[in-house]
């Protein structure tokens, strides 16, 4: 995947700047810290994957960093201006995709673009939705009501309003949920390219295969920023051991070693079942004995996935 | 497919489970009826007594005091007032200080010694006929023995078949009793209370059910634009609700235009904004659109029975009243009835504008504590 090469091509940037760079970020609902002390770091025109179980406090902080939600404590910059006291700026600059659609069903697609832009008080307004319609390919729909559209269609309509006021940040709060393999796709490609135009993305998912096309990863539990880097750093840091196992009779198998010393998880896939743990040695240690049946067992590379329910599980024991 | 019971009642409790976890949902049903129980119940008097009376007594004799105390003894007139000329009558009139005024003719007990038969003035704010009509028959029935403990030794030959005096009941501002006239005009703010009370209650709560106040708020679109953006529209609608009705007023139901339309409109400006400020405030407190619509129809129900609009205001015990004075409905139906049918100026309409106004003060003072709140 050429995911490795925009980052070297901005370090090479004069800006030093970052899109995002913020620390001691905090947010409290009332006694509940769903934010805690998170600090980030986003260079310009990066993706930034922004992962963590639901309610873990990723929509939180992305409200918080667009002017949404005060936060109750933190510092720092956003694109070179004071997150905390210059929100009213930041909005201007910063493009926010929510998790629901959120525009209005009973506006045509033309309408809610234009009262977008009208929002922004862009200069040349009319050119601009034209040039929107024309980049998402909505010119014939122009007049097409938003609630008519399909999942795949409104999420392309947000991604556009999104962009219409020609922002140097966009946040994304899943932006694929419930959208199809193909619309998936396409969606990441033009995100990838929009990236390389100099564009910065901070974007959450739950899809593994999403956040492996992010440059750079950011996991969240529990208000806690766990792990973060590019993906392989990110996996490396975790420093799971997994097996993969192969053969009949899987889930007997699995029954027999879930809960031994040293094994953290065992999880089914298809045809094969991973077992992993932190521990390399107390591990091995335990499923020793079970080597000698009619098993393959392989040493393989941890995946994004078991890192994440690995440290999902380390958090939970930690911090609720 | 037959019907199942086991179905049903499956249906049956997963209602009960939502109808109890929607508190408010749950708790208008037991209020509405609760307080169109004690609304209807204790509040609504269509036989209002103790009436609001100013006495004239140009004549103090002994026989005007006997009238003025059979007027208190009856229980339908309460004199608040004593007035010192005719002048100062009218305004109280006009003002709806008072609903009657008994004038006492300077001459009163000299043609009445003489057998002349004099005249008793009865003049009567007669806007809401419902309110004088039982008043103005129990004056009238008064005038056939009121002086027959006065009216002894020589003078006894007064009483007779027909009464002493003549009473002369001036009906003001609505001298046929249309009920028309009082309904018609009432209706402008009645229809305002109910629309714009619903409507911006329901447009600021769509925004945060559909989710699109997320939306709008992650834009540099300021609270203050958004909000003042939302009313425009509806102050607009309101307008041509006004328009209507007064349009209908006119040609339909011939009510008299007493008094200055511009000066209805400007006013009616202040009583639109009051309206406004309870939607915003309700919006801001209801979770969904159903619980603004019941919200709504909490505040529409007693504007509708305590304002005056559909009972007398006097006929309602004093506690009922004293909430009725809080509406904002009860002192806009004071403006718009005194301007179209006393022909009230900006003068009479001051003592029911300001309190509009504290009205709007304070709904807004909530409206914006709380939409502040809901922004975190």
């Amino acid at each position: 995947m050429s995911v490795q090469q925009p980052i070297t091509n901005h370090e090479s940037l004069v800006t030093p700047d970052f899109a995002i760079d913020v620390r001691g970020v905090t947010k409290k609902f009332g006694a509940r810290t769903v934010v805690n002390d998170i600090a980030m770091q986003v260079r310009p025109g990066e993706i930034y994957g922004f992962l963590g179980p639901n309610g873990s406090g990723k929509t939180t902080f992305l409200r918080m960093l667009c002017g949404l939600l005060k936060p109750d404590a933190g510092s720092g910059h956003c694109l070179g201006l004071d997150f905390r006291r210059e929100s009213a700026e930041i909005k201007k600059r910063v493009g926010y995709m929510t998790q629901r659609f959120s525009f209005y069903e009973d506006l045509t697609i033309e309408e809610n673009l234009d009262f977008i832009a009208r929002l922004y008080a862009m200069p040349q307004r009319k050119l601009a939705v034209e040039k929107s319609l024309e980049r998402l390919g909505m010119v014939e729909r122009r007049t097409q009501l938003a609630g008519t559209l399909s999942g795949g269609w409104k999420q392309r309509l947000a991604l556009a309003a999104c962009l219409i006021h020609e922002p140097q940040l966009l946040l994304l709060d899943e932006p694929t949920a419930g959208v199809d393999p193909k619309a998936r796709r396409d969606f990441w490609e033009e995100i990838h390219k929009l990236a390389a135009a100099g564009l910065t993305f901070l974007i959450t998912t739950h899809y593994m295969d999403e956040a492996s096309r992010c440059h750079r990863l950011g996991y969240i539990a529990y208000g806690n920023l766990l792990a973060h880097g590019t993906v392989d750093e990110v996996v490396k840091t975790a420093g799971l051991t997994t097996w993969e196992v192969s053969g009949e009779n899987l889930s007997a198998l699995a029954d027999k070693i879930r809960g031994l010393p040293g094994v953290e998880q065992v999880v089914a896939f298809g045809t094969t079942l991973h077992v992993s743990g932190r521990d390399a040695e107390k591990l091995r240690a335990s499923v020793a004995p079970f080597m000698s049946g009619a098993h393959g067992w392989t040493i393989i590379e941890s995946g994004l996935e078991d890192v994440f329910i690995s440290l999902m599980e380390t958090a939970k024991d930690n911090f609720s | 497919m037959s019907f199942n019971l086991q179905r049903f009642w499956a249906v049956v409790v997963k209602e009960f489970i939502q109808m109890r976890r929607d508190r408010l949902t749950f708790g208008m049903m037991v209020g509405i009826p609760m307080i169109q129980l004690i609304l209807f119940g204790y509040a609504i008097n269509s036989n209002p007594k103790h009436l609001p009376t100013a006495v004239y007594a140009a004549d103090n004799s002994p026989f005007a005091r006997t009238i003025v105390w059979a007027l208190r003894n009856s229980s339908y007139f309460d004199i608040t007032r004593e007035a010192h000329s005719t002048a100062e009558i009218k305004t109280m009139l006009a003002e709806g200080e008072v609903q009657f005024a008994v004038t006492v003719p300077v001459d009163f007990s000299r043609k009445l010694l003489r057998g002349e038969k004099p005249s008793l003035l009865l003049e009567t704010d007669a806007t809401d006929p419902a309110a004088v009509g039982f008043a103005t028959a129990a004056i009238n029935e008064l005038t056939f023995f009121v002086l027959n403990h006065d009216l002894t030794g020589p003078l006894a030959k007064l009483r007779g078949t027909s009464p002493p005096f003549n009473l002369i009941a001036h009906q003001h501002y609505n001298p046929e009793s249309i009920t028309q006239y009082n309904i018609v005009p009432g209706l402008i703010g009645v229809m305002l209370t109910m629309t714009m009370i619903i409507i911006t209650g329901l447009a600021i709560t769509r925004e945060r059910e559909r989710g699109t106040m997320e939306n709008l708020l992650s834009t540099p679109v300021h609270p203050g634009e958004v909000i003042i953006g939302k009313i425009i529209p509806y102050i607009m609608v309101g307008y041509v609700q006004v328009t209507l009705v007064l349009l209908a007023a006119k040609f339909l139901f011939d009510v008299p235009f007493m008094g200055s339309v511009p000066l209805l409109v400007a006013l009616t400006f202040l009583f639109i904004v009051a309206n406004l400020a309870v939607g915003i405030t309700f919006s801001t407190i209801a979770k969904n659109q159903l619980q603004a619509v019941q919200m709504a129809f909490f505040f529409f129900l007693p504007s509708l029975l305590l304002s005056g609009y559909m009972f007398p205001f006097r006929g309602m015990p004093g506690w009922a009243q004293d909430i009725g004075e809080c509406l904002p409905l009860t002192h806009f139906l004071r403006i718009v009835r005194g301007i179209l049918l006393k022909g009230n100026g900006l003068a009479e309409c001051a003592s029911d504008l300001w309190p509009i106004a504290l009205f709007v003060a304070v709904a807004l003072a909530i409206a914006v504590k709380r939409y502040r709140q809901t922004l975190d």
